[in-house]
């Protein structure tokens, strides 16, 4: 099972109730960060993840390679299509090396492989995180039968095994549209988890005195959850919002190695890793690149969604 | 009580069958032909159509759906096959029926599973108790540490850094290959330490924070405060005041990972060639083979659901706050 | 005067902070005898639980302390963990403020109280149980018998301040610390709570203190006083001195906003 469902569960359990200080200010988040020389690092790789990714066709126009241009003279047909020099076939042409047997830049593909990475798990989350907030607080807020159903539901699509069923799906369906495809299908499966912390938290906070002092002065239900409700859940949602990207960045990769992601040439981390496995007894660098680039995108975002939630959770204590 | 858990067990029927409808209907109507795709590769006409005769599948959709649960219960036939009770389906392409394929591949995935949790169990626990009490030590950040690059390692990069560095360079492990444990016990354990510690990293990590977490608030917690102002024993006091209330929660995560588990690791099986339901999954989902997908999706949201429900009334029984009042 | 059973000296207790060290209490004397009664009275931060915990040596890691604390003639700053944990609720027992949060919720109130009879006193379960039913008896929680496998959640917040108060005094200690232990229960309640601290006491010949903010219950039950503002002992003396005629300022600030049935009502 990919990261994703076991590390928003885990933290759901760790997330306290909002207590009754104000909600946390993002420039304390923001504070914190920037005094922290790990955080900072984490940063600075992100961004430079998310360059790759935003301006591809700009930097690959600089390296001099595209991501489906096949460089034949960059391997060496007679032994099988293996690349010409040592690590890969890096080089000063080549800044990662080839991919062997095709001879596609490999550089190329990381950058256009960021793209697909940070896209899909940025628009999952984003779908997920309105999915999650609204569902959540509209169950926990109306209580009665709209939590009946929207709890069923999300009790329904939690006993799913997820990653079967996004396997099966996805290679049932034609090639079509596939980000949007595995964008709703990571999404549909992960909001469950951000709503069921959203739902109970609304509930408790339903209760609090200073709702009922809005009610009292006439807000309608509209203003009290939007006014009153959602910046006491602030925390939580940055929390797991932020923490729920690494995870959705596993599940694409994930998926993409199974064969079900995006389909080819389209470059994906997780499927040049997947290729790469035939090949790692004479040129392992085609399999350490792109998962030393997933494994350091995912621990940095990690560890910055960590920073970030104690942050969130001293401020709940204080 | 028992109102409970009838009510509770009531609810497990209702969501499996609706598991099990969505999925028939995902499978059954979005593919433009079932039966196609249910032969296989290497097929002939005459095949298909059979294929289609049998399962009935120019039925209306929600009569199929009946034959198939009463083939869960009272056993089916497939033309001149006899699938016999529990009857989830027959596979046309593998011949055989899909329970069989199951229990054939069931110990495998339960293997993994186990082996992987008690090792993530011990690990992640113990590092996380001891993280926690030397908090703020540079055994507590350099765990944690640790802790974080854990959860960022995808399984399955894992799994191939531990294949290729244990099996292939060094040569120190085989290729598992998954034996009976009493027929052959060492090749057993050699097989089965590399995915248990695949999978039992990533959940490691998660518990070690879990568990440094919960013991670190509990060592704030008033009671704690109580039982030292008492005089107790450290061990004591430790035991009683601290691990038991900290670690209570963890025993509800614990049986959810668990009973996913059970239902097949699919990567880590994969990779690694172990034929347990995972693996089963995944090849069935390369050849198109609907019956077996979807019992395997059954099977593995049949044990999440009772898994929940477990958790739940044990869960009852460790913390005396959440007893089930007796109306 | 009765021969002082506990005495205080310049204790002085530093805290880190993320400012730097901070003195939390700062040149704290006082003295409590047999079958006495000192209040610690002061606002919130005043240092009056630190005082306690490091009574205790229940101080937070990190936290440095110098002065003398002497029970029965007996220095206790600097002792080791084990001799602490031998003092603690054995020669000297604490009551805490929240009665719901003080006990642990996943064990029986039985089970809790027998743990520190036989921390201290050893013996079998059997005996403990004994001790413990008995303890429940003297601070009337009616049927003790068959309460004393019940979780505290079972109670209400009264009688789970009363189990606190049975669990401190289970093991007969010289001195009983009481911090603000009225202060989350209603007022009523509280009354009850009192009574029963000061019946106790005089069939016991304990020796107490009593930590509030709460200027009334003082008075009703403290024989001396210690008023302290910021970590500093601003007054000292018997009840009748401190209430009557106050000397320092700050006491005079505290009595006055101590709301009287005969002032004026602003019209």
């Amino acid at each position: 099972m990919t990261a994703t469902p076991a590390l928003l569960e885990v933290e759901e359990v760790g997330t306290p109730a909002p207590a009754g200080g104000p909600p946390t200010s993002t420039r304390r988040i923001l504070t914190t960060i920037t005094k922290d020389k790990g955080a900072l690092a984490c940063v600075l790789f992100i961004v430079i993840v998310v360059l790759m990714a935003v301006a591809a066709p700009l930097i690959t126009k600089l390296s001099g390679w595209g991501p489906y241009q096949f460089d034949s003279a960059a391997i060496n047909s007679d032994l099988g299509g293996v690349p010409h020099g040592s690590l890969g076939g890096i080089s000063g042409n080549h800044w990662f090396g080839v991919e062997p047997q095709n001879g596609r830049d490999l550089f190329a593909r990381i950058v256009y492989g960021a793209r697909v990475s940070i896209t899909i798990s940025l628009s999952a989350t984003l779908l997920t995180g309105v999915l999650g907030v609204v569902l959540g607080m509209l169950a926990g807020f109306y209580r009665g039968w709209v939590d009946t159903v929207i709890s069923r539901l999300m009790d329904f699509l939690m006993a799913f095994p997820a990653l079967i069923f996004m396997i099966a799906i996805l290679s049932s369906l034609p090639a079509g549209n596939r980000p949007v495809l595995l964008v709703v299908v990571i999404s549909a499966f992960g909001w469950p988890y951000l709503a069921r912390v959203i739902r109970g938290q609304t509930m408790t906070l339903a209760n609090r005195e200073f709702v009922e002092a809005a009610r009292a002065s006439g807000a309608k239900d509209v203003q009290v959850v939007f006014r009153e409700i959602l910046p006491n859940l602030r925390g939580s949602i940055i929390v797991m919002t932020t923490l729920a990207i690494p995870g959705y960045i596993g599940t694409e990769a994930g998926l993409s190695f199974l064969g079900v992601g995006v389909s080819p040439p389209t470059a994906s981390w997780g499927q040049m890793i997947s290729s790469s496995v035939s090949w790692y007894s004479v040129d392992p660098m085609f399999f350490v690149i792109p998962g030393t680039f997933l494994f350091l995108t995912v621990l940095s975002l990690t560890v910055l969604g960590d920073k970030i939630r104690s942050v969130v959770d001293q401020g709940e204590a204080a | 009580m028992t109102r409970y858990v009838i009510g509770r067990l009531g609810g497990v029927v209702v969501i499996l069958l609706a598991v099990c409808l969505f999925t028939y209907l995902i499978f059954f109507k979005l593919s433009p032909d079932p039966a196609v795709m249910i032969c296989g590769k290497t097929c002939t006409p005459e095949r298909i159509d059979s294929i289609r005769d049998v399962l009935g599948l120019n039925q209306p959709i929600l009569t199929q759906f009946w034959e198939f649960l009463q083939g869960i219960f009272a056993g089916r036939d497939y033309g001149s096959v006899h699938c016999s009770a529990p009857c989830l389906g027959y596979s046309f392409q593998t011949n055989e029926s899909v329970w069989s394929m199951i229990t054939a591949r069931l110990p495998v995935s339960i293997t993994v599973a186990v082996g992987a949790a008690v090792l993530w169990l011990l690990a992640g626990v113990i590092g996380g108790l001891i993280s926690a009490i030397k908090q703020g030590t540079w055994w507590d950040r350099t765990a944690m540490a640790l802790a974080l690059g854990g959860v960022s390692v995808p399984n399955y990069v894992l799994a191939l850094v531990l294949q290729f560095v244990l099996v292939v360079k060094l040569q120190v492990l085989p290729f598992p290959s998954a034996p009976a444990f009493a027929d052959n016990p060492l090749l057993w354990f050699e097989s089965y330490i590399m995915p248990w510690t695949v999978l039992a990293v990533g959940y490691a990590c998660l518990y070690a924070r879990l568990t440094r977490a919960n013991v670190i608030d509990t060592l704030q917690e008033n009671y704690f405060r109580t039982a030292r102002a008492k005089g107790l024993s450290r061990s004591l006091v430790l035991r009683r005041h601290a691990l038991r209330p900290a670690l209570t929660p963890i025993t509800t995560i614990f049986g959810m990972d668990f009973a996913g588990l059970l239902g097949g690791a699919l990567i880590t099986e994969t990779v690694f060639g172990l034929n347990g339901i995972g693996k089963m999954a995944a090849d069935s989902i390369a050849k198109n083979d609907q019956p077996v997908i979807m019992a395997v999706t059954l099977l593995a949201a049949f044990f999440v659901v009772i898994g929940n429900v477990v958790v739940d009334l044990v869960y009852t029984t460790l913390d005396p706050r959440v007893r089930v009042t007796s109306s | 005067m009765t021969a002082d059973l506990f005495v205080v000296e310049d204790l002085t207790v530093t805290l880190p902070t993320g400012r730097g060290p901070v003195d939390v209490v700062k040149n704290v004397s006082f003295t409590v005898g047999r079958d006495d009664t000192l209040g610690i009275v002061g606002e919130s931060g005043s240092g009056k639980s630190m005082t306690a915990l490091a009574v205790l040596g229940l101080l937070p890691r990190g936290a440095e302390t110098s002065g003398s604390i002497r029970l029965e003639g007996k220095e206790l700053l600097g002792r080791s963990e084990r001799e602490l944990q031998s003092i603690r609720g054995n020669a000297i027992s604490m009551v805490f403020q929240d009665p719901l949060s003080s006990l642990n919720p996943y064990y029986t109130v039985g089970l809790q109280i027998e743990e520190m009879y036989r921390a201290h006193r050893g013996g079998s379960r059997r005996d403990a149980r004994k001790v413990a039913i008995e303890a429940l008896e003297r601070v009337h929680i009616p049927d003790a018998g068959r309460r004393i496998d019940h979780y505290p959640h079972q109670f209400s917040g009264g009688q789970r301040q009363r189990i606190m108060i049975a669990m401190a005094l289970c093991c007969s200690p010289s001195l009983l610390i009481a911090d603000e232990p009225t202060t989350a229960l209603d007022v009523t309640v509280q009354a009850q709570i009192l009574e029963l601290m000061a019946e106790l006491q005089s069939t016991t010949g304990t020796g107490m203190i009593f930590i509030t903010h709460d200027l009334a219950v003082i008075s009703s039950i403290a024989k001396r006083v210690l008023v302290m503002c910021a970590g500093d002992p601003v007054e000292y003396g018997t009840a009748e001195q401190v209430f009557s005629d106050p000397h320092h300022d700050y006491t005079r600030t505290l009595l006055d906003a101590v709301p009287r049935i005969d002032d004026e009502v602003a019209s």
